[in-house]
């Protein structure tokens, strides 16, 4: 069987992917929040998982709205970089496992999440900025294999917070179905609170974040309770995103140990976040 | 439980909220700002802003805005902040430029203000 060995939770700002992709991250503005990262990523590097999934969304660059996926997942060999406006991120492109895309699939299926299939994804911030706050130098290679599952958050009505951990809980069972005796890193993106329309732009709500840090870890069925209505107000109508933390935390165990954790404002408009939990089932000293 | 009820619109203070029917309404200016990825489509829409707008079938309102640049009018005909987004990107505007016109505080303060710490409600 597969078996999930970590989960790691960060946001997918794209100036944080700008701001390593042109060497800024020693700058005055910068400087703590990578220096933030650092233990996780110190940590990450010692724990290769043999695929990862990133729970993440579009923004405008894979997909318009012609068609708004509530959930989605890739099956794809390869899935190119974005061109987002700008020339593609200074990344390597990403190399899928359709095999184990085909499982989850079938798995989720039969759980009813009836999820939208990608054949074929462009990949943009939403995916690279997690990846290269995992790996930050990935060289011509991301470290393994990676699979994207979709959420749409930035269209009115997002799945509920119950569905998404839902979906996670199904997506943990869906991974240790597998036959295959791999381990696997599951990422969730996005966040924490931040508006970028409105007058209520530029919103940021440590307390709620704060929170929400500490429940994701210990008592995610709570944060799973909020409203969509409640998140917008308290997270701000982007910090919704937050969702897809659910997602990740629903395919780990009940108890989990976490690696590190901190909180960053701002990056660009955003309050920044990352958390890392190991899954390991603790063993006996 | 969920409190979700899916019935009527959310009304939140300074908060606009991308829904369904905002988005079926700003769907032609949104694909309009789709196709700026692309480095030919910036040309032509930069050669002719108002006959690209006319190409994307985009309402005359929005049209305006477009060419106005009046991004707080775009959002409120149906613009996503993130597609809104790419034509701020072909003006060389970032996300704190477009925060200051939406606040009405101007970039320069409202990036002091993300600085400090981000706003706060109330």
């Amino acid at each position: 069987m597969a078996e999930v060995i970590w989960g790691l939770a960060t946001s997918h700002v794209p100036s944080i992917g700008a701001a390593m992709d042109r060497g800024k991250t020693e700058d005055p503005a910068w400087k703590a929040l990578f220096d933030g990262y650092a233990p996780a990523r110190a940590w990450l590097a010692e724990h290769r998982p043999d695929v990862a999934i990133v729970v993440y969304n579009d923004h405008a660059n894979g997909i318009d709205l012609d068609f708004v996926p509530t959930f989605g997942l890739g099956t794809a060999e390869r899935y190119e970089i974005a061109d987002e406006g700008f020339g593609r991120r200074p990344v390597p492109d990403v190399i899928g496992d359709p095999e184990l895309s085909l499982h989850l699939v079938e798995s989720l299926v039969d759980e009813d999440f009836d999820l939208t299939v990608f054949q074929e994804l462009h990949v943009d911030h939403g995916f690279t900025v997690p990846l290269s706050v995992w790996t930050p130098d990935p060289g011509d290679a991301w470290p393994c294999p990676v699979i994207p599952l979709l959420v749409n958050v930035i269209q009115y009505p997002q799945p509920r917070a119950a569905r998404c951990y839902a979906l996670g809980q199904a997506l943990g069972r869906a991974i240790t179905s597998y036959p295959k005796d791999i381990t696997v890193g599951v990422l969730g993106t996005g966040g924490m609170s931040h508006q970028l329309a409105g007058a209520r732009a530029g919103f940021i709500n440590p307390e709620f974040d704060a929170m929400w840090m500490q429940a994701i870890e210990n008592d995610p069925a709570e944060l799973a309770a909020l409203s969509r209505e409640e998140l917008i107000r308290q997270a701000g109508s982007e910090g919704i995103e937050l969702i897809m933390w659910l997602v990740m935390r629903g395919a780990m165990n009940d108890r989990v140990t976490k690696v590190h954790s901190d909180y960053f404002v701002p990056a660009s408009n955003t309050a920044a976040g990352i958390a890392l939990f190991d899954n390991r089932v603790a063993r006996p000293a | 439980m969920s409190t979700d009820t899916g019935a009527g619109r959310l009304d939140l203070p300074g908060t606009p909220v991308f829904d369904g029917d905002t988005s079926r309404r700003g769907l032609r200016m949104n694909k309009l700002f789709m196709s700026l990825r692309d480095a030919g489509n910036r040309e032509r829409f930069l050669a002719d802003e108002a006959a690209y707008c006319r190409e994307f079938g985009v309402t005359a309102e929005q049209e305006k805005a477009v060419l106005d640049r009046d991004w707080q009018a775009m959002i409120d005909l149906g613009g996503s902040i993130f597609y809104v987004y790419k034509l701020a990107m072909l003006d060389g505007r970032s996300m704190q430029y477009l925060g200051g016109v939406f606040t009405g505080m101007g970039e320069e303060d409202f990036l002091a203000a993300m600085r400090a710490g981000g706003r706060r409600d109330g």
